[in-house]
C-alpha cells in the first residue's frame, strides 16, 4: 500500500460546473479501482508562471490516494493526458515524509507560512509549553517561601514582644 | 596607555568574517520539501529562476538533490517558470 498524489491543472475557462465534473471523474475512477482517497485539496485558480496552452492561469487540484497496486496509474495517466480539460498533471509517490507533512498540513501545523517561519513557531510553542508548566510550580515554591518568610517575622516580633515584656518585668 | 577596549575601529570589524555556511533541513528537521510551495523555493533559485549551487545555499548534497527535484516539479506544474528574468 503506497501513498501517491496527482496533482493537475484544470482549464480556466470552462464553466464552474465543468470545472468539478473533472474532479469528480478521477475521483470516481480511483475509488471505483480500489484506491483510497485521502485527500482532495482544491487550490483554486493560479496564476501560472508561462503560458500553456495560451492560458496564463489554471484551476489546481491535488488528489492524494493510496493504492494497493501500481498498475492503475498508467490508467490514470493515459485518461489524464487524452482529457482536453486538464493542461498539466503530475503524480508523485509519497515517502513516509511526505505523508506526515501532507498531514501536518492538514491539521493546520504548517499552513500558508514558510516552512522556517513554522519551526521557529514551533519551537517557540514549545518554550511556552514549558514555561507554562514551569510557572506553577515556581509560584508554588515561591508561595511557599513567602509564608515560610512571614511565619519567621512573625516568630521574630514575638520574640523581641518577649523580651520587652521580660525588660518590663 | 590605551587599553584594548578603548580602540575603536574605523571600518566594521565584522565585515570581513565569513558567516558559517548550514544546511536549513538538518538545522531545522524539515524532512521534505514540498513541490507546491513555490515561495518556499524561491530560495533557491536565482532572479533567472536558476537553481542556486550548494556553495551558496549551504544545503547538504541530499537535501540540495530534493530542492532540486521540487524545482523540477514546481516548474512542470508552472509554479514556477523555466525561463525568466527578474523574477525576484
Amino acid at each position: 500500500m503506497r501513498q501517491y498524489e496527482v496533482t493537475f491543472i484544470v482549464d480556466p475557462v470552462l464553466s464552474d460546473e465543468e470545472i468539478k465534473s473533472t474532479l469528480k471523474t478521477y475521483q470516481d475512477m480511483l475509488s471505483k479501482e480500489g484506491g483510497e482517497i485521502v485527500h482532495t485539496e482544491e487550490m483554486g485558480l493560479r496564476q501560472l508562471a508561462y503560458p500553456i496552452n495560451r492560458r496564463n492561469s489554471g484551476v489546481y487540484y491535488c488528489v492524494e490516494f493510496k493504492l494497493e497496486s501500481p498498475s492503475f496509474i498508467d490508467k490514470l495517466e493515459l485518461s489524464l493526458r487524452r482529457d482536453e480539460r486538464v493542461m498539466r498533471f503530475l503524480t508523485t509517490s509519497l515517502d513516509k515524509y511526505g505523508v506526515k507533512y501532507n498531514d501536518d498540513k492538514r491539521k493546520g501545523l504548517i499552513g500558508k507560512k514558510k516552512d522556517k517561519d513554522k519551526d521557529k513557531e514551533s519551537q517557540q510553542d514549545e518554550q511556552k509549553a514549558k514555561s507554562d508548566s514551569g510557572k506553577p510550580k515556581t509560584n508554588e515554591k515561591e508561595a511557599v517561601k513567602k509564608v515560610v518568610a512571614a511565619k519567621q517575622v512573625l516568630e521574630a516580633v514575638k520574640d523581641t514582644d518577649d523580651k520587652d515584656v521580660q525588660e518590663e518585668e | 596607555m590605551a587599553s584594548r577596549d578603548d580602540i575603536k575601529f574605523l571600518s566594521n570589524p565584522t565585515i570581513g568574517q565569513r558567516r558559517d555556511k548550514y544546511c536549513r533541513f538538518k538545522r531545522f528537521g524539515i524532512k521534505y520539501i514540498d513541490y507546491k510551495d513555490p515561495d518556499f523555493l524561491l530560495q533557491f533559485v536565482n532572479e533567472q529562476g536558476k537553481l542556486l549551487p550548494r556553495r551558496i545555499t549551504g544545503n547538504s548534497l541530499k537535501y540540495q538533490r530534493k530542492v532540486a527535484t521540487a524545482v523540477k516539479r514546481a516548474r512542470h506544474l508552472a509554479m514556477l517558470p523555466y525561463v525568466t528574468d527578474q523574477l525576484k
